[in-house]
């Protein structure tokens, strides 16, 4: 681990002055900024330890969870400040009862040790666990040196995305919570670097890899997520997570589906379907809920909404069987959902 | 730098490089070596330890960022002529190890693991140990064990 300063600011305002301090030029990836944000610390410390990520500053905004820790439910949805610990969000009453696919994919994620240490918003912005951004001994990888290529087009790629790629990198997004704030059609509150709040759709927040994979996320360096907001909707109450892995506890996904179902009078109103293990960014497979929209939701329809969410997929050497595994798990999903009594 | 932990209810003042871990300093700094090093990054429990109550891996916490909170290690659960925590005592009884290296963490996970309420069956024991690896597989008898202190705990 090279050396880095350490801040430990107060207040938000503190962290942000601590941050503009030390910026970065616009554009620059998060790997190569000179000063990050330490929360939970169980995705940083790994890539500062594994040689990949060497921050000059860190501003340890743990302290911070009285101002940005708290989960409010009302009628109009569900608030998540950045720095709730995930365990603290998992087992929440209100998120287990009208929010099922929340906590669900909480509960699936990583163990109970690192979920109490993961902030939600450190969670969300977990980086790729691809093998070659990873190491640092490969020389090639686009995310970690921009131009340098990617070895895993043709390298070890079986847990890497088919949904999202481009031609320089295949990198999967390995989170859980994401592809239900996908799904569900969250927004995230961001404070810039003055303090001016915005709020974006969650979907908005990663980016596609496209010739830029190392910039992963609309962040702007040293930019703070606040929050998360979930709205409310007929649909959050029939809502599960579905993740299939290698092994059956603490593993990341190899593939996942988030959905969440409105279902009346034996038609599907409304359906969200995230996707995870399987793509760049947490995805959200808008075409497969349209195909839903207005059907009886049985094995036949929902079979037929997967085929249309990786109609676009693209495979690469060892990981031919994803869309097929997506589809399935996909299809489990929604027939699981289905059934529910919401 | 110079830091102030409190471990196992003493507060311990220490000079360190900002780069050390929680578990670098137990370890290295204030000689309590019951907490392990295994994999040094996050992945197979063996350096758990109590932050506040909470079961947390120290690799991924810095010694700084670990100062005002209250931390429990393997030896902070027994005094050394007092009786061993119920949940040592059915380790020993239950044989639940064979080389012991990543009993520490074990034992400090599974207390947490029954006062969490995440002791309610044998499965939930098992998911909720997931990230306590035990390269001898004496899993079936940490289970066991965690089985067996259960009550003790609940009682006490």
């Amino acid at each position: 681990m090279r050396p880095f300063t350490y801040e430990r600011p107060d207040a938000t305002r503190e962290a942000l002055k601590a941050a503009a301090a030390h910026a970065a030029p616009p554009g620059e990836g998060r790997i190569r900024a000179p000063a990050h944000y330490l929360a939970g610390g169980t995705n940083l410390l790994d890539l500062m330890k594994i040689g990949v990520a060497h921050p000059s500053a860190l501003i340890n905004i743990g302290p911070l969870h009285t101002e940005h820790g708290r989960i409010e439910a009302s009628v109009e949805g569900l608030a998540l400040g950045a720095l709730v610990r995930m365990a603290e969000a998992q087992e929440h009453p209100a998120i287990l009862r009208d929010y099922p696919v929340i906590a669900q994919t909480l509960q699936l994620a990583a163990n109970q040790q690192l979920r109490n240490m993961a902030s939600l918003a450190g969670n969300v912005l977990q980086r790729t666990r691809c093998n070659y951004f990873r190491d640092p001994s490969w020389r090639a990888c686009n995310k970690r040196e921009p131009g340098t290529g990617c070895a895993a087009l043709e390298g070890n790629n079986r847990h890497l995305a088919v949904l999202g790629v481009s031609d320089h990198c295949i990198a999967h997004y390995p989170g859980d919570f994401a592809n239900a704030l996908a799904a569900l059609g969250a927004d995230v509150s961001i404070l810039a670097l003055d303090g001016t709040a915005r709020r974006i759709p969650f979907e908005e927040l990663h980016r596609l890899p496209g010739d830029t994979p190392h910039v992963e996320t609309a962040l702007q360096p040293g930019e703070l997520i606040t929050g998360f907001h979930v709205p409310a909707g007929p649909w959050t109450r029939r809502s599960l997570y579905v993740k299939v892995r290698d092994r059956e506890s603490f593993a990341f996904a190899t593939a996942s589906a988030a959905v969440a179902l409105h279902i009346e009078a034996g038609e599907v109103r409304e359906a969200r379907i995230g996707l995870g293990g399987l793509a760049a960014k947490p995805w959200r497979a808008r075409e497969a809920e349209a195909a839903l929209r207005g059907r009886r939701l049985d094995e036949h329809t929902a079979q037929e909404a997967a085929e249309v969410a990786f109609c676009g997929a693209v495979t690469h050497s060892e990981n031919g069987f994803k869309p097929e595994l997506g589809r399935r798990t996909l299809v489990r999903a929604l027939l699981q959902a289905a059934e529910m009594e919401a | 730098m110079e830091i102030t932990l409190k471990v196992n209810g003493t507060e311990r003042h220490l000079a360190v490089d900002v780069r050390t871990t929680l578990l670098d300093a137990l370890r290295e700094h204030l000689d309590l070596t019951g907490t392990k090093k295994g994999c040094d990054l996050g992945q197979c429990g063996a350096c758990t330890v109590l932050m506040d109550g909470r079961r947390v891996l120290s690799c991924f916490t810095l010694a700084v960022a670990a100062q005002g909170a209250e931390v429990t290690t393997i030896e902070g659960l027994a005094t050394e002529d007092g009786p061993l925590h119920p949940m040592q005592q059915a380790f020993l009884e239950q044989d639940a190890y064979q080389c012991g290296y990543c009993t520490p963490g074990q034992i400090l996970s599974a207390i947490a693991c029954v006062e969490e309420g995440h002791a309610r069956t044998d499965d939930e024991i098992r998911e909720y140990m997931s990230g306590n690896l035990c390269r001898c597989a004496a899993y079936p008898k940490i289970v066991a064990a965690i089985q067996q202190a259960k009550p003790q705990m609940e009682r006490a």
